[in-house]
């Protein structure tokens, strides 16, 4: 007796008897759509990007990044903030008066009631895409599993640039391992089913913070 | 439980008490015209559009040509990955399928994420009647499925309901399905969001179940794919113990590098954004992230008769973006329920009948609901040449029925309702002679196959302007 493996294969198989060739795809697409070797072009068009489709973008050096993100939880209302493994240490210095979930092996994992009570969670990335405002998160150190970045209404995602970033969807396919879970977050989560109106935060966090990460402080401003 | 779609009377049946409700046809028109400007904007922010819109169409070609090797190769990539793959001849198998993994499972509920090919083939009815619920949790699927309705466009399936509507809905149903609307509901759509965030919260925390469909199925890594807005595809992808998805097989893309043609050509052509807000990617399980069980169920359901028709086959590139439903002067009179399948406007019109024959009325009606504008073919992002499919339909269902043929009387009346309605006829006679220079002579495909078809020229003008013009001044 058959299987309905064998006998959709068959049936696949006789469709395509005498099918003309079809041969592989000409892929006469662009690489890129934005200049190449202009890391802070990249980063406006990243921003520029994020911001249209409403998350919040902000700015920083290594030094200032604690602070900043202190501030923006702060701003938000945030009282607890989920912590996934791999987050460095640094960051979550200076969020005064933040309750740390830790999300990992040892601590055992937030179930998903508990994480449904926490404000906030703070993330690295895997990287992030300018020409389509998009950041990748792969579970990698700093990151966590996909519940973490979900469950909690509001996401602070660092992205280190240029380091983590690049132009478009073809330049960041081949740095991705498809063997991990992958979250592409192009803005907060939303909605226009209701009359065509777009209505940000439904179920995932309604409020997306991105903070540019440069490599370098920036000079004291003037004044 | 939501409204079926069996028993259905035929297009021009159905389309016309459509046309004799305004509020069903304002909604319509907002929304079809108000989508298709902003893909447009959309797609004009990519020079490459049409080589990005040509290595689509090539590379879903080469996949349907090589249909089995890839499937094979999925199988293994998803099984060794620690998924389990099942494979469904029709609905009643698959329905049976996950039916039967869900009651393994010792579950009574699902949550479901939106998916074209559980509606189509009746999943949630399936799963009731083995006492299993199934919730929608897509913000319109929920409206849908709380109004007792049916979906009435693949991207925005509540689109005939306006806010008060939804407002009614949402207050007097949400309670008989577990957290009931706020207090004081108004008919503000971020209030109706917020309504259905907290409705559904309770049921995505306890999920242990959820059902899925996917955008994409990478064959060479065994990864699927779903695009989505709200976050609550991820849920239903991340929180429960169990997953299953079930997947037609055409769906199946050879690389992992392929996705970067889909991934700019999806969001543009459907939502007409540069990405959704929400791009899932999983393969097999995840240690410590995740479902710890994935089972995939691959689907046929009519896609090998598909596939087994020259010039049909071409259906099965769809990537369901539903940019053809926007810019068709039929659909935007009609409406999406008069198309009689879960597949409405004119990738409905050539994906229904091949999948469930043209046997019955409403199903020979189908080809026949289209001006042959080309309008559909313009604007799809995998170059499916929706007239030529419809034309080859139309042979199909003449040859069957013979003349006087009840089958052929609906088709009759379908063209009928056509030519009753000038407006959509005429909309579509201007689109198609002001892009006569556009069309192809030979229908597309390769050489041996098609050689011997030529197209039939449009005319420069309508005979309707011509008319006009001639005839002068009046109208």
């Amino acid at each position: 007796m058959s299987t309905a493996r064998e006998r959709v294969l068959a049936r696949i198989r006789a469709a395509n008897a005498g099918a003309p060739d079809a041969p592989g795809p000409s892929r006469e697409y662009l690489t890129a759509h934005s200049p190449a070797g202009d890391p802070a072009a990249l980063a406006d068009l990243l921003h520029e990007n994020l911001t249209d489709y409403r998350a919040h973008v902000s700015r920083s050096g290594p030094a200032g990044l604690p602070g900043l993100i202190g501030t923006l939880l702060a701003r938000r209302g945030a009282r607890s903030v989920a912590v996934p493994p791999g987050l460095p240490a640094g960051w979550l210095a200076e969020a005064r008066g933040v309750d740390r979930r830790p999300d990992d092996r040892a601590a055992g994992p937030l179930s998903a009631a508990e994480l449904d009570a926490v404000d906030a969670v703070v993330t690295g990335c895997a990287l992030a895409v300018a020409e389509t405002g998009t950041i990748v998160l792969d579970g990698g150190p700093g990151q966590g599993r996909r519940a973490l970045t979900l469950v909690p209404d509001l996401h602070v995602c660092v992205v280190r640039v240029p380091g983590q970033l690049v132009a478009s969807l073809p330049l960041a396919l081949p740095r991705l391992d498809p063997r991990r879970p992958l979250t592409w977050i192009s803005g907060p989560s939303a909605t226009s089913d209701i009359e065509l109106d777009r209505v940000e935060g439904v179920h995932g966090p309604r409020t997306l913070e991105v903070i540019l990460l440069a490599d370098q402080d920036p000079p004291e401003p003037d004044g | 439980m939501s409204g079926t779609f069996l028993g259905m009377p035929a297009f021009p049946e159905a389309a016309r008490s459509a046309v004799a409700d305004p509020v069903l046809r304002a909604n319509l028109r907002h929304a079809t015209h108000t989508i298709r400007a902003r893909r447009a904007r959309a797609v004009a922010e990519l020079a490459d559009w049409e080589a990005l819109r040509q290595a689509g169409k090539e590379i879903k070609d080469h996949t349907l040509r090589h249909l089995d090797t890839h499937l094979l190769r999925l199988e293994e990539a998803v099984t060794s990955a620690g998924g389990v793959v099942h494979w469904a001849e029709d609905a009643e198998e698959a329905n049976r399928i996950v039916t039967e993994l869900v009651r393994a499972t010792g579950e009574r509920e699902v949550v479901k994420v939106k998916s074209m090919a559980t509606q189509e083939i009746g999943l949630n009815e399936a799963l009731e009647a083995a006492g299993i619920a199934a919730y929608e949790t897509d913000l319109a699927e929920l409206i849908v499925q709380l109004g007792e309705d049916r979906p009435s466009h693949i991207l925005v399936p509540a689109i005939h309901r306006n806010r008060g509507e939804i407002r009614r809905i949402f207050r007097d149903r949400m309670g008989a399905w577990g957290r009931p609307a706020p207090d004081g509901l108004t008919d503000e759509p971020a209030r109706l969001a917020e309504a259905a965030r907290l409705h559904l919260r309770e049921k995505f925390l306890r999920a242990k179940v959820g059902v899925s469909g996917a955008n994409f199925m990478v064959a060479e890594t065994g990864t699927l794919v779903v695009v989505e807005s709200e976050g609550n595809g991820r849920m239903c992808l991340t929180l429960p113990e169990t997953l299953i998805s079930v997947v037609g097989v055409e769906k199946v893309v050879p690389t992992w590098r392929d996705l970067e043609v889909f991934l700019q050509t999806l969001p543009r052509s459907s939502t007409a954004e540069r990405m959704s807000p929400y791009t899932s990617m999983w393969t097999g399980t995840s240690d410590g992230d995740g479902p710890r069980a994935f089972h995939l169920v691959l689907l046929d359901n009519g896609r090998t008769s598909a596939l087994a028709d020259a010039t049909g086959r071409q259906a099965l590139r769809c990537i369901r973006c539903s940019a053809c439903l926007n810019v068709c002067p039929v659909y935007e009179r009609a409406g999406g329920h008069a198309y009689g399948s879960v597949y409405p406007g004119p990738i409905g019109a050539i994906l229904t009948p091949q999948l469930r024959g043209t046997v019955s009325e409403l199903d020979a009606s189908l080809p026949y609901a289209s001006s042959l504008c080309g309008a559909c073919y313009e604007v799809c992002p995998v170059a499916i040449d929706i007239p030529e499919v419809l034309v080859s339909l139309r042979e199909r269902v003449a040859a069957r029925g013979g003349s006087g043929h009840r089958v052929e009387r609906a088709a009759m009346a379908a063209a009928t309702w056509l030519f009753d309605h000038p407006g959509a006829l005429a909309a579509g006679e201007r689109l198609a002679s002001a892009t006569r220079r556009l069309h192809p002579s030979r229908p597309p495909g390769a050489g041996a196959w098609t050689a011997g078809r030529e197209l039939p020229e449009l005319p420069e003008r309508s005979f309707r302007d011509w008319w006009r013009r001639e005839r002068g001044k009046g109208s």
